[in-house]
Formats: C-alpha cells, structure tokens, sequence
C-alpha cells in the first residue's frame, strides 16, 4: 500500500488531539491508545472514502467516536453493569498519565452521561465548531448545542465552580444588609 | 430534525427548573480552560512511537525488518 505523504502526515498531526480525546472518552490509557491505533488502521483501510481537501481531523474523530460506541456497548453488556459497579471501577482507576489536578474533572465528566461527555469535549477541548462536532455525532447542531450546554452545567455544579475571586454574589448580599441596616 | 429541537427544548427546561439554566461566561471561561489544560498534558507527549512507526511500516512493509541487513 502506498500511501500519500501529505494524508500520513494529516494523520499524525491529527493523532495527538485524537489520543487526548481517546483517554478523556476511555480514562485509560492503554484502552485509547488501542483505540486510537484502530481508528488509524480503518481509517487507512478506507482511505478511499476519504475526500481530500476535506477535514481529516474530523474524519478520524467520528472513526473513533463510532468505535468507542460500540465498544463501550459490547463491554458493558459483558459485565452486566446493572449496579454501576463497573462504571465506578472506571472512575476511581487511576489514570497513568494523569496529573493530580485533572483528577477531579475526569472524575466529574465520568458521571456525565456519555452524549453529552463527548460533545463537551469535541467543542469544548477538541477544539471542532458545533457543525462539526453535530458531523462527528451524527446529529443536529442545536443538539450538540444543547448538549455542551447542559454538559457544562453539570460540570460546573459537581466541581462547585462559582463566580470569580468567589466574592460576586456575597459582596452584593452584603451590600444590601449593610444599606437595611444603616434604615 | 424540529422534533428533536423541541425534545432537546423539553430537555433543557426540566433541566433548569433544577437549577442553573444558563452558566455565566466566567464559569464556562474556567470550564473551557481546565479541559484544555487536561488535554495540553496528553498533546505535549506528541505522537508515540508506535503509532509513527506503524503508519511507516503499513506505508513500506520491507522497512524495519530489512534494516540490519544492507551492506
């Protein structure tokens, strides 16, 4: 098989932010790197679907997305998920590559619900606009829209991210009792 | 398509008669930003060898094996 230059180097530049998003989607990273490595290999055994000039970043993502779909289907009717268990067992594992600091929003986006996790992360990390990432999950952009949107709701009340400088709210409280005070 | 509009609208409002509908910018600003650095750690590790090397080799099967022996 030989393949053009410029689509293998399209692949690689696109395989650092492929993996990122293989390991926030898997929070493993041995289980992305295996999916990252089976996205490249079905996307080069039909590499003619691909159109050139089109967006190859994209291309790959959806690879996996679908991938990692029916994967994550397949494993959990395996393990007969019924109490959560193995949903748990996910998110407590430690992940290898992991700073401590990141922990608590694999921790959060875990709990997400799995459509709204990966929009967030298209849009929001990926860097892929909502027509793209709407391409990427096969739906309509006001759903992708509304799934960041309610995505990042959660994530902001399970890490309890308030204002900034945290003083917003209380400040203005005060202000009003100091004012029904002075009365 | 203007089905799941309105199913997504459903969605939406049961949501916000929970709590928070609409997040300030700052909260999405910090959100947008902690993403990004958890990705920023994977994306500074590059491309691993083993994907470099099996694009290499699927592209030029004699490559790699045939490596010792010219000369």
């Amino acid at each position: 098989m030989k393949l053009d230059p410029s689509i293998r180097e399209a692949m690689l530049a696109a395989t650092p932010n492929l993996r990122a998003f293989a390991i926030s989607l898997s929070r493993n990273v041995d289980r992305a790197d295996d999916l990252v490595q089976e996205t490249l290999l079905r996307a080069l055994a039909n590499i003619d679907s691909f159109q050139p000039g089109t967006n190859m970043s994209a291309w790959l993502f959806t690879i996996l997305r679908n991938h990692f779909r029916s994967e994550y289907r397949k494993r959990r009717r395996e393990v007969e998920d019924a109490d959560g268990s193995y949903t748990a067992s996910l998110t407590s594992q430690p992940e290898q590559t992991g700073k401590i600091e990141h922990e608590e929003l694999r921790v959060a986006l875990a709990k997400l619900p799995a459509d709204q996790c990966e929009a967030l992360l298209l849009v929001g990390a990926s860097g892929f606009s909502y027509e793209e990432a709407a391409q990427i999950c096969g739906c309509a952009v006001g759903t992708v829209k509304s799934r960041v949107n309610r995505a990042r709701n959660r994530l902001a009340e399970l890490m309890a991210i308030e204002s900034p400088d945290d003083f917003g709210p209380d400040r203005e409280t005060q202000a009003v009792l100091a004012a029904n005070e002075r009365r | 398509m203007q089905s799941e509009k309105t199913a997504d609208k459903a969605e939406a409002s049961m949501k916000s008669s929970s709590g928070s509908a609409r997040l300030g910018r700052d909260v999405q600003h910090k959100i947008g930003q902690q993403l990004r650095a958890m990705y920023d750690d994977v994306i500074k590790e590059g491309v691993p060898d083993r994907f470099r090397d099996m694009l290499r080799q699927l592209d030029n099967p004699d490559d790699g094996s045939s490596e010792g022996s010219r000369g």
